[in-house]
C-alpha cells in the first residue's frame, strides 16, 4: 500500500512542468510531523548562498570538508538535534526518547508516516542501517570516533518499525548530543553500495538528482560543476509551521562557489548572494563601513573558538632537536609561562586584530559558551612589572641592554610559528612579539604554510611556540576531550603521552573522565569548572582571544536567527523566507 | 634630454637615497613602535590656523581621538595644539654600526603625534616605516645590483676575451641560470633553512640570491661588447705591438664596457627593488617587525585594508617614484654616454 502511494506521488511530480518548484504536500492523516511552535512565513522564492569552495561529495557518511557539509546538512535529518539557538537538544526524527536508570541505554521512538525526499518511507531499518554503515571501518566516516563510547561502538537495535534501542558500553553524559548531525541514510538507496563495500564511493557529485534522497528540508535538483548547485524543496519534509503548513518556505537554495572569503564578501556586497555565513572581523568592518540597505549585518558576540599561544613541551628525546630541547627549560617553567601571560596585551589583540569584535580570553572556554564557562576564572590585567617580578622569582635576570637571560646566562630568544593564510593569527603573533620584547625576550615570528605548520606541531615537534585556534564544534565539554586528556590527539603542548606527565594533567584526566560518565548536569559543570581552573593556573596554553561570530543576510530575510554554533546562518533554513513586500521585519 | 633636466633627475635620485640613508634622523618615530590606541590613523593634518581662527606661523597638529560617530574613525581633539618642532630628541636609532643618536628632524610633544603618512594596523608610523623600509628595499636593490654586475663583468669579460671553450662554458651557464624557475627554488631553500634567521642574515640572503641569480644578463651583454671590441683594428695593433692581455683589458676593452654596465645598473636597481618587494610580499623577505616596502605592501592583501585605507599604498608610490626616476636617469646617462663615445 505504502509503495502504491509513493508511486502515485512520484507520477504526480513527474507531470509537473520542468523548472517548476515542487509544492509542499498537505499533511496526511497519521503523519507525525514536528510542528514548530513559533515563526510563520511565506512560501516561494529562492535563497542564494556563496560557498567558499565547491563541495566534494553528496555522501553524508564521508563528507569532511565544510562546503560538502554545508550542502548535505540541508538535505539530511538527524534523530535528535541540538537547537543552535538554545544550545539544548530537541526531538527531531525521534519523537521522543527515554534513558535507562544506569544511563547505558536509550530508547528512541521514531516519527510515523515520515518519507524520504524521494517519497519512500522512513523507519527503524534506516536508523539501524545508518549506524551500521557509519561504524563500519570500511566507510571511513568522520563521525565514527564520536560513536565509540568507553572504547566500544554504540549498539543500535530495532525494537519495532518505529522504535530503536541504543546501548552504550558505559554511562555517557549528554549522550543524546551524539545523535546531532548524524544524517539518517536511506537504506533503500544505499544498501547495495554498502553490501559491496563501496559506500565510501557512493553519491559522488556526478550522481543524478533522482538517485539521492534524504530527510532534510531540501533535495538535490541540479549541479553544474564549477558554477552552481541547486536544491529544491523536499515536498515530504517532516516539519510544519505553527499553522500546520509543511515546511520549508523557500522553493530553492542556490549555492554558488566563490573560491575565497574575499570573493564571498564581494558577492554578498553586490547582492549576488543573500547570506554571509561567517566573515572575518576586517571584512565585516569594511562591509559595515560601506553599509547599505541591501545588507543586514549581525555581530553575534563571541563564538566557541579560542586562540592561544602554545609552547612546545613535547618529549623531544630521539628527535635530534637539541636547540629546542635547551629552550624547553623555559617553556616547562610555570613562572615563565605565567610571566608571558601577564605581559600579553589581550585587550589590544581584541581591538587591533579583530577590530574590537573579539573578547580577551584567560581560560579555555569562551564566554560564547554561556552554559559551560567558569565565570570565576581570574582575568588579571596586563602588567609588565608583575611579569618581570615573576621572571625574577624564577631565576631569570637581565643584561644591561635589557635582554632577558635564563638561570644559565642564556639569552631568551625563540620563534612563534603561525599559519601564513591566517592573517589574524600572524597579527596576534606580531603583537605578542612586541609585548614580550618589553620583558627582554627576542621573539621572531615565522608564518608558515598551513600544512607545514601542522606537520611541525603534530609530527616533527620542530618549533618553539605557535599561535593556534581550537574549539568551534559543540558547546559540550565532551567535544574537548581530545584536547584535555593527556592521551588526546589535540593535547598540543605535550602529545603522545602514555601516562600523564604532571600531577595536574593526571587530575584533569580524572575530572574529564568523571564528567563524561556523570549524568547530573550540575555535577558535570562543577567538574568542568575545576578543569578550567586548573588550565588557567597551569597555562599549558596562553589564551588570547575568542573572536565574535559575524554574519550577514539580506534585510528582508524572515526568521533569520543566526547562532554562535555552526551552521551559523542556515541551521533553521527550513523556516527562512523572503518577505513578499520587501519589508525588513524578522 | 637637456643637460639641466638630466642633472635635475640625478639630484632627485640622490635626494631619494639620502632620505633613505638618513632614515633614522628624518623619520619622526621608531618604525616598530606601536601606538596601539591609533590603528589605521589617517595622515595627520598640519594646521596654521587654530580652532579660534588665530594664525600661527609655526605649523601645528592636534591629537587624534576616536570619533564616537564611527566605529573606527578618528577626530581631532582641538583643545590643545602641538607645534611641529625641528631637531627634537626621540627614539634611539643607529646612524652607523656602533654610533647611535636620538636626534630627529621633526617631531611633536606627546600625546600629539606627527603621523605624516598615517599609521598601519598596529599604530606604527607609516612614514618612519617607509623610510626605514627603504633602507632594506633600496639597500637590497643596490647591493644585489653591485654583486650581479661584478660577477657579470668578470665572467662576461673572461668569456668574451678568451673565446673558445671558456666562452662556451660561461654562456651555457648563463643560459642555465636564466632558465631556472628561481622563485620555486627560493621557496624550497627557505623551507630548508632553520626557522630562526635574524634580519641581517635574511637581508644578506636576499642580496646574495638576487645577485647570484642576476649575473647572467649583464654577463652576456658585456661579453658581446668585449667580443666586438677585441676585433677592432687598434686592439689588433696593440696586440701586434706585444701588449699583454691585462694591458689590453685595462686600456682598450674594459672602458668599452662601462657604458653598458652603467645602463645595466640603472635598469637592475629598480628591478631588484621590485624583486625584494615581491619576495617579501610572498613571505620570503625580512620578517616582522622590521619594515621593508614588500612586507608593508603585504597588508594590502586584505580586502578591508585595500579598500579602506588609501595611505597604506604609500610604499607602492615610493616604489613607482624610485623606479621611474632610475629609468629616467638611466636613459639620460645612456644618451650622454652615446654622445661621448660616438
Amino acid at each position: 500500500m505504502r509503495l502504491g502511494v509513493s508511486c502515485l506521488l512520484a507520477a504526480l511530480f513527474a507531470t509537473l512542468p520542468a523548472g517548476a518548484a515542487a509544492q509542499p504536500l498537505p499533511i496526511a492523516a497519521g503523519e507525525e510531523v514536528l510542528v514548530e511552535r513559533d515563526g510563520s512565513g511565506h512560501y516561494g522564492r529562492r535563497l542564494v548562498v556563496a560557498l567558499r569552495a565547491e563541495p566534494r561529495t553528496f555522501n553524508p557518511a564521508i563528507a569532511a570538508d565544510a562546503p560538502s557539509r554545508e550542502v548535505i546538512g540541508r538535505m539530511t535529518g538527524d534523530l535528535i538535534h541540538i537547537n543552535r539557538s538554545t544550545q539544548l537538544t530537541e526531538a527531531a526524527l525521534a519523537r521522543g526518547w527515554t534513558r535507562s536508570t544506569d544511563g547505558r541505554e536509550y530508547t528512541l521512538t521514531l516519527r510515523k508516516g515520515i518519507r524520504f525526499s524521494d517519497g519512500q518511507p522512513f523507519d527503524a531499518d534506516d536508523v539501524v542501517f545508518t549506524f551500521r554503515a557509519m561504524l563500519d571501518e570500511r566507510t571511513g566516516a568522520p563521525q565514527r570516533d564520536l560513536l565509540i563510547v568507553g572504547g566500544q561502538p554504540v549498539r543500535v537495535t530495532k525494537v519495532d518499525a518505529h522504535t530503536v534501542r541504543v546501548a552504550l558500553a558505559q554511562p555517557y553524559a549528554a549522550a543524546e548530543r551524539l545523535f546531532d548531525s548524524i544524517a539518517i541514510l536511506p537504506e533503500h538507496l544505499l544498501a547495495g553500495a554498502y553490501a559491496r563495500g563501496a559506500l565510501a564511493e557512493a553519491w559522488p557529485l556526478t550522481t543524478s538528482a533522482g538517485a539521492i534522497a534524504g530527510l532534510g528540508p531540501y533535495r538535490l535538483k541540479e549541479y553544474t560543476a564549477g558554477q552552481r548547485l541547486v536544491l529544491e524543496r523536499n515536498p515530504f519534509y517532516w516539519k510544519a509551521d505553527a499553522a500546520k503548513r509543511r515546511l520549508p518556505y523557500m522553493d530553492e537554495i542556490v549555492f554558488l562557489f566563490a573560491g575565497t572569503e574575499d570573493a564571498q564578501i564581494i558577492r554578498f556586497q553586490s547582492g549576488e548572494s543573500d547570506i554571509l555565513n561567517r566573515a572575518s572581523a576586517d571584512n565585516f568592518t569594511a562591509l559595515a563601513r560601506n553599509g547599505s540597505a541591501r545588507h543586514r549585518l549581525e555581530d553575534l558576540g563571541p563564538g566557541l573558538e579560542y586562540n592561544f599561544l602554545v609552547f612546545n613541551q613535547n618529549d623531544l628525546s630521539g628527535k635530534g632537536l637539541p636547540q629546542i630541547e635547551s629552550r624547553q627549560r623555559w617553556f616547562g617553567d610555570l613562572g615563565f609561562r605565567r610571566a608571558v601571560s601577564r605581559a600579553v596585551d589581550r585587550e589590544s589583540i581584541a581591538r587591533l586584530v579583530y577590530r574590537g569584535r573579539a573578547v580577551p580570553l584567560w581560560g579555555n572556554v569562551s564566554p560564547g559558551n554561556r552554559r559551560w564557562v567558569n565565570a570565576s576564572i581570574a582575568r588579571p590585567a596586563r602588567s609588565v612589572s608583575e611579569a618581570r617580578a615573576i621572571l625574577k622569582t624564577s631565576g631569570f635576570s637581565w643584561r644591561p641592554d635589557g635582554a632577558l637571560l635564563d638561570q644559565q646566562g642564556q639569552r631568551v630568544a625563540f620563534t612563534i610559528v603561525t599559519s601564513s593564510s591566517n592573517t589574524q593569527r600572524t597579527e596576534m603573533a606580531t603583537l605578542v612579539q612586541a609585548d614580550l620584547k618589553e620583558l627582554g625576550m627576542d621573539v621572531q615570528v615565522v608564518p608558515l604554510e598551513f600544512r607545514a605548520l601542522v606537520d611541525r606541531v603534530f609530527q616533527t615537534f620542530d618549533y618553539d611556540a605557535s599561535i593556534l585556534g581550537l574549539g568551534g564544534g559543540d558547546a559540550d565539554p565532551n567535544s574537548e576531550m581530545s584536547v584535555w586528556l593527556s592521551t588526546g590527539s589535540n593535547h598540543l603542548w605535550r602529545l603522545g603521552q602514555k601516562t600523564p606527565a604532571t600531577a595536574w594533567e593526571a587530575e584533569v584526566d580524572r575530572l574529564m573522565a568523571q564528567q563524561l560518565v556523570t549524568l547530573d548536569s550540575r555535577e558535570r559543570k562543577r567538574l568542568f569548572d575545576r578543569v578550567q581552573e586548573l588550565v588557567a593556573e597551569q597555562l599549558p596554553f596562553i589564551f588570547l582571544a575568542a573572536p565574535h561570530i559575524l554574519v550577514g543576510a539580506r534585510p528582508d530575510l524572515g526568521n533569520f536567527q543566526p547562532s554562535v554554533l555552526d551552521h551559523y546562518t542556515l541551521w533553521n533554513v527550513d523556516r527562512l523566507f523572503i518577505q513578499p513586500d520587501g519589508s525588513q521585519r524578522r | 634630454m637637456t643637460r639641466g633636466r638630466a642633472r635635475a633627475l640625478v639630484v632627485v635620485l640622490a635626494a631619494l637615497h639620502l632620505l633613505v640613508l638618513l632614515a633614522g634622523f628624518v623619520a619622526p618615530y621608531d618604525p616598530v613602535d606601536q601606538a596601539r590606541a591609533l590603528p589605521f590613523a589617517p595622515p595627520v593634518r598640519l594646521h596654521v590656523i587654530d580652532a579660534d581662527g588665530r594664525f600661527h606661523p609655526r605649523p601645528f597638529v592636534y591629537a587624534l581621538v576616536p570619533d564616537p560617530a564611527t566605529a573606527d574613525g578618528y577626530m581631532e581633539d582641538r583643545s590643545r595644539r602641538f607645534p611641529v618642532q625641528m631637531m627634537v630628541r626621540g627614539a634611539r636609532y643607529s646612524v652607523l654600526p656602533g654610533l647611535e643618536s636620538n636626534l630627529h628632524l621633526v617631531g611633536v610633544e606627546t600625546p600629539g603625534r606627527l603621523f605624516l603618512l598615517g599609521t598601519d594596523g598596529f599604530g606604527r608610523d607609516l612614514l618612519s616605516r617607509l623610510l626605514h623600509g627603504g633602507r632594506v628595499s633600496v639597500g637590497a636593490g643596490l647591493l644585489a645590483t653591485l654583486s650581479a654586475l661584478l660577477i657579470g663583468m668578470v665572467l662576461g669579460t673572461v668569456a668574451g676575451f678568451s673565446g673558445g671553450r671558456i666562452d662556451g662554458g660561461v654562456m651555457w651557464a648563463a643560459n642555465l641560470f636564466m632558465a631556472v624557475p628561481w622563485l620555486y627554488l627560493l621557496f624550497a631553500a627557505r623551507a630548508a633553512l632553520p626557522l630562526h634567521i635574524d634580519t641581517r642574515a635574511t637581508f644578506l640572503l636576499l642580496v646574495t640570491v638576487l645577485g647570484v641569480v642576476g649575473w647572467a644578463r649583464p654577463a652576456r651583454l658585456i661579453r658581446g661588447v668585449v667580443l666586438s671590441a677585441r676585433e677592432r683594428t687598434y686592439v689588433l695593433a696593440a696586440r701586434g705591438f706585444g701588449a699583454n692581455p691585462l694591458y689590453l683589458l685595462r686600456r682598450h676593452l674594459l672602458p668599452h664596457t662601462f657604458g653598458v654596465a652603467l645602463t645595466q645598473a640603472g635598469l637592475l636597481v629598480p628591478q631588484y627593488i621590485l624583486a625584494e618587494v615581491t619576495l617579501s610580499f610572498l613571505g620570503l623577505g625580512v620578517g616582522e617587525p622590521t619594515p621593508s616596502w614588500g612586507t608593508m605592501l603585504g597588508s594590502l592583501q586584505q580586502y578591508d585594508v585595500l579598500t579602506s585605507y588609501w595611505w597604506m599604498f604609500a610604499p607602492a608610490v615610493a616604489l613607482v617614484v624610485t623606479a621611474v626616476t632610475y629609468h629616467a636617469v638611466t636613459s639620460a646617462v645612456h644618451g650622454r654616454i652615446r654622445l661621448v663615445t660616438t
